[in-house]
């Protein structure tokens, strides 16, 4: 008899961290950019009902029982994507039991230890204060990443929503991280071409090849290569040139679907990229030769690979500044990235890269309101979210870092900040 | 690879080495540093450097400037008329349309309609911003280098925790190519320190951003030093991990003060030193006054005929030296502390001994004490929005700078501890003013410009020649295509004592470090370099 009970216990739990349900709200004259085919309206009206977007359009009616914000010509984006990050994973990196971002098998890395079977959104934990710490910058959703352990099989991740409920992935958006080039080389034996034999080992493995006491792989770990063989991302953390073309020549043999995460010097190989329809994660900053794998850093390669028609997405790859995901948008625009391909690049275009372009990403008619209104200009530093909904709620804009901060103002004021 | 030991090497999203400029540089070796002053202090007999430090010891055979002088000389300019630009001049002055003029090197005048010395070389700022260059008074830079590899892994020595002997500048790569990248950020000025792993990690070295082969040639002129130490986690972590001392935050001060008292000790044997030393050349001045005065005859008693023997030194202390000169005030701590508990002990700490913290740097929590620290007169170094790394970052909120600049007297600064923040320090800024603004902590462009440029020159000891467009200040300026504080803004140009040393629109003449030259695909290759 306990097991009903438990249930019926989680369910209320599940409804009360969903919060009270949203009230209806009238943007009315917002600078809405859709990223949708709808495009960008310029004064333009969103009507969000029961947490979802009912209408866009131009003087819409507000239905009775209507809040009606009156944006003055406010932007109204998408949600932001918050890049690869460990937001729900870890409260404080440095404190193990407080960072559940990695799997640490310390063993030999070709004894069976490969686990691409490990799941890391089982670990998240949507009241961890980065949650709204995170979401008060406008983020609502990131791609949880798996942290890389001893071996190049990160496990996989997800993308979860920040919207504080506890089933926060979003469905069919799982991926496989493996981790490559010279990061990868010390987990796979001191070279970067082990990582290939390793992995061809690996995937005759999921094909049912007999492995014997060399085995990679247990059988849950076969049995999830295999899937990712057929179909879903497999995310490629790779900075070089050269090592770059080695993975699109490794996932084009073995039937994988991959996606860029680094790409230090993906402009190199920009035309590759686009001919293989293969998008890249990048973090517009990095701009120095921090490892002998990216000699080739730039702060033009946003720009550089847009022109090459790459689909690209945006990322800090830290979990601490998954918030400042504006700030690599603004800055690419800076380097030459058009603007509108900037925001794309934190809205429809991760959406679309890991599969959950359907709900996240776009503002349209149908949707979970997932939805930031602004100060300013959402790329701009001055700019803040004045309103944030994220999957349909309407989220207040506070964290335990606005009450430590209203804490020492008041005794700042009073001249007590001692 | 990773800069130090951190508990996991893994962070957050991973045990990406990419990470490691974020997380683990604050978390691990990342930013401390001092600044120091007179390298090997003063010659016991009376040098100008003795003069005002009489109570450090220093070897009889150190030489005015001390070791490794600074090899940097003002190049010639023409007179440089920047003209026409919205000027914030770091003193807290916005001055639209304003002109600055520059003559051999130093501010001349700040103002409106200037005229043009003959061949000046003249600048149209209309529509851009003008600022002193920026400071950054917490930089890895050539210690910390790209590439991060084992051969160049030289920010912490980390084999025991005071090595008040060790300098940083013996340990900078003056090819980082970071530091060329900072200077495209406009930095002019940066203050390279030791790591965090130790409680006293060594002297820091205050650069120019200039190319150089050598340090030398980088060396600000007669800049302070200041001396790098830490609180906190990372040199307990370090040393409680090889179960050796510190493991815990008393084990921490126990070590600071225990430090300070032996260099106590060894100032009263120089001091002695000294006292005998003047004895003795008062005895050599009597027996050579006597000896071919009047009264030879009476002072000629015995035991006179003797040689006199000049006292010996006490041996040289590298480690003691220096902090003797701290407690002398040539040397400047520069104190990484993230947690405000930590800095009002280490202000007892400062007290007890008698000398004076600079800065906290890192200081997460100076909010929390704003008000003490303006009391105090110290600076609070800080990120805009670092926090929640390790424990002693968990309570790091984005408005601190505005709020540690709110009091009377208030020293804000920012800075970057960070390879990439040092490119975007202007950035920083602006992300803590919108924050500021919307906690009703209203910071204009003009006061908020202090907090890369006149604050951090202040904790340095620089601030009568850079900081401020102010005249006779070193000619260090940076032209903005737009407001600084926006994230669309770039350095067009950057001045180092009026010597254009980064101009937007010649690439190709920008500095380019030895490192980077003749790769292949470099930063901003053409796209003809481009695979085929």
């Amino acid at each position: 008899m306990t097991r009903p009970f438990t249930w019926c216990v989680l369910a209320a739990a599940l409804w009360v961290a969903a919060g009270a349900r949203a009230e209806d709200v009238l943007i009315r004259g917002a600078t809405v950019y859709t990223e949708s085919r709808q495009g960008t309206l310029g004064h333009g009206d969103v009507l969000l009902h029961d947490g979802s977007v009912a209408a866009i359009g131009v003087a819409l009616a507000a239905p009775a029982g209507t809040t009606v914000i009156e944006a003055h010509g406010r932007p109204l984006t998408p949600g932001l994507f918050g890049g690869m990050s460990g937001v729900g994973l870890e409260d404080v990196a440095a404190e193990p039991q407080a960072n559940d971002t990695t799997l640490d098998a310390q063993s030999p890395a070709w004894n069976e230890q490969w686990r691409p079977e490990l799941d890391i959104t089982l670990a998240y934990n949507p009241r961890s204060d980065f949650v709204p710490i995170t979401r008060l910058e406008g983020v609502t959703w990131t791609m949880l990443a798996p942290g890389v352990g001893d071996t190049i099989v990160g496990g996989q991740g997800a993308a979860v929503s920040l919207d504080g409920r506890f089933d926060a992935v979003l469905p069919d958006s799982h991926f496989l991280l493996l981790d490559m080039g010279g990061d990868g080389a010390r987990r796979a034996g001191g070279t970067r071409a082990a990582e290939f034999m390793l992995l061809d080992q690996a995937i005759a493995e999921a094909h049912g090849v007999a492995a014997g006491a060399g085995a990679l792989l247990h059988p849950a770990g076969r049995d999830v290569l295999a899937r990712y063989l057929k179909g879903g991302h497999v995310v490629f953390r790779v900075q070089r040139a050269a090592d770059i073309l080695a993975v699109l020549s490794f996932a084009r043999r073995n039937g994988m679907n991959p996606v860029i995460w680094g790409g230090a010097e993906a402009w190199v190989v920009g035309r590759e990229l686009a001919q293989a329809h293969v998008p890249v994660v990048l973090n517009p900053l990095e701009d120095l030769p921090k490892s002998f794998d990216r000699l080739g850093a730039t702060l033009d390669n946003a720009a550089r690979l847009a022109r090459s028609g790459v689909l690209i997405a945006f990322s800090s790859d830290n979990t601490e500044f998954a918030r400042t995901a504006r700030q690599l948008a603004g800055n690419a625009v800076a380097h030459g990235l058009p603007w509108e391909a900037a925001l794309a690049a934190l809205t429809a275009n991760p959406a679309d890269v890991f599969g959950v372009g359907a709900t996240r990403g776009r503002i349209e008619i149908g949707r979970r309101a997932d939805l930031v209104l602004w100060s300013g200009d959402p790329l701009e530093l001055a700019s803040l979210p004045d309103r944030v909904w994220a999957n349909g709620r309407d989220v207040p804009l506070r964290s335990r870092q606005t009450e430590l901060r209203d804490r020492y103002l008041k005794r700042l004021a009073a001249g007590e900040a001692r | 690879m990773t800069r130090v030991q951190a508990p996991r090497q893994s962070g957050t999203v991973a045990g990406w080495r990419g990470r490691s400029a974020a997380l683990l540089a604050g978390l691990t070796l990342g930013g401390l540093a001092l600044a120091g002053v007179t390298p090997t202090g003063s010659v016991p007999d009376g040098t100008a450097a003795a003069d005002s430090a009489a109570s450090v010891p220093g070897p009889e055979a150190s030489t005015s400037p001390g070791p490794f002088p600074s090899t940097y000389r003002v190049p010639a300019t023409p007179p440089l008329l920047i003209r026409g630009g919205t000027v914030l001049t770091g003193t807290g002055e916005r001055l639209d349309d304003a002109d600055v003029l520059i003559v051999e090197g130093r501010v001349r005048a700040v103002g409106t309609h200037l005229a043009a010395p003959p061949e000046a070389r003249v600048v149209d700022a209309h529509g851009r911003w003008v600022t002193p260059g920026i400071i950054d008074i917490h930089s890895h830079l050539g210690v910390y280098a790209s590439p991060a590899t084992r051969g160049t892994d030289d920010g912490n020595e980390a084999t025991s925790p005071v090595t008040a002997n060790v300098w940083a500048e013996h340990s900078v790569w003056p090819q980082d190519p970071g530091f060329e990248t900072a200077l495209e950020g406009g930095v002019t000025t940066l203050q390279i320190l030791p790591g965090s792993a130790n409680l006293i990690g060594g002297r820091s070295v205050v650069l120019k951003n200039v190319a150089s082969t050598t340090v030398q040639g980088m060396k600000f002129p007669d800049a302070p030093y200041g001396l790098k130490m830490a609180c906190g986690e990372n040199p307990k972590r370090v040393y409680g991990s090889r179960h050796q001392a510190p493991s815990t935050r008393m084990g921490d001060v126990a070590g600071y003060r225990q430090a300070f008292a032996d260099a106590q000790d060894y100032q009263r044997q120089w001091d002695k030193y000294r006292r005998e030393f003047a004895e003795y050349q008062a005895k050599l001045a009597r027996r050579a006054h006597g000896g071919s005065g009047a009264h030879a005859g009476t002072a000629a008693r015995a035991g006179e005929d003797k040689p006199l023997t000049p006292p010996t030194p006490p041996k040289r202390d590298l480690k003691l030296e220096t902090l003797a000169e701290v407690l002398a005030g040539q040397i400047r701590v520069q104190m990484h502390c993230y947690r405000a508990d930590e800095m009002a002990i280490m202000l007892d700490v400062a007290d007890e001994f008698g000398f004076k913290i600079a800065a906290f740097h890192h200081a997460v929590e100076a909010y929390k004490i704003a008000d003490r620290l303006a009391e105090r007169g110290v600076c609070a170094a800080m990120w805009a929005d670092w926090w929640g790394f390790k424990m002693e970052a968990f309570d790091g909120i984005q408005e601190n700078l505005p709020m540690v600049d709110r009091p009377a007297n208030g020293c804000a600064i920012v800075h970057s501890d960070s390879e990439d923040g040092i490119q975007r320090l202007n950035q920083e800024a602006a992300k803590a003013i919108a924050h500021g603004e919307r906690a009703g902590l209203s910071v204009p462009p003009e006061r908020a410009i202090r907090w890369l440029t006149l604050n951090p020159a202040k904790a340095l000891g620089l601030e009568d020649r850079v900081g401020s467009l102010e005249p006779g200040k070193g000619g260090d300026v940076v032209v903005w295509s737009a407001n600084p504080f926006s994230v669309y803004a770039l350095a067009d140009q950057v001045y180092i004592d009026g010597a254009l040393r980064f101009d937007r629109a010649h690439p190709a003449a920008r500095p380019r470090s030895d490192f980077l030259l003749g790769q292949p695909g470099t930063q901003s290759a053409p796209d003809s370099e481009k695979a085929p």
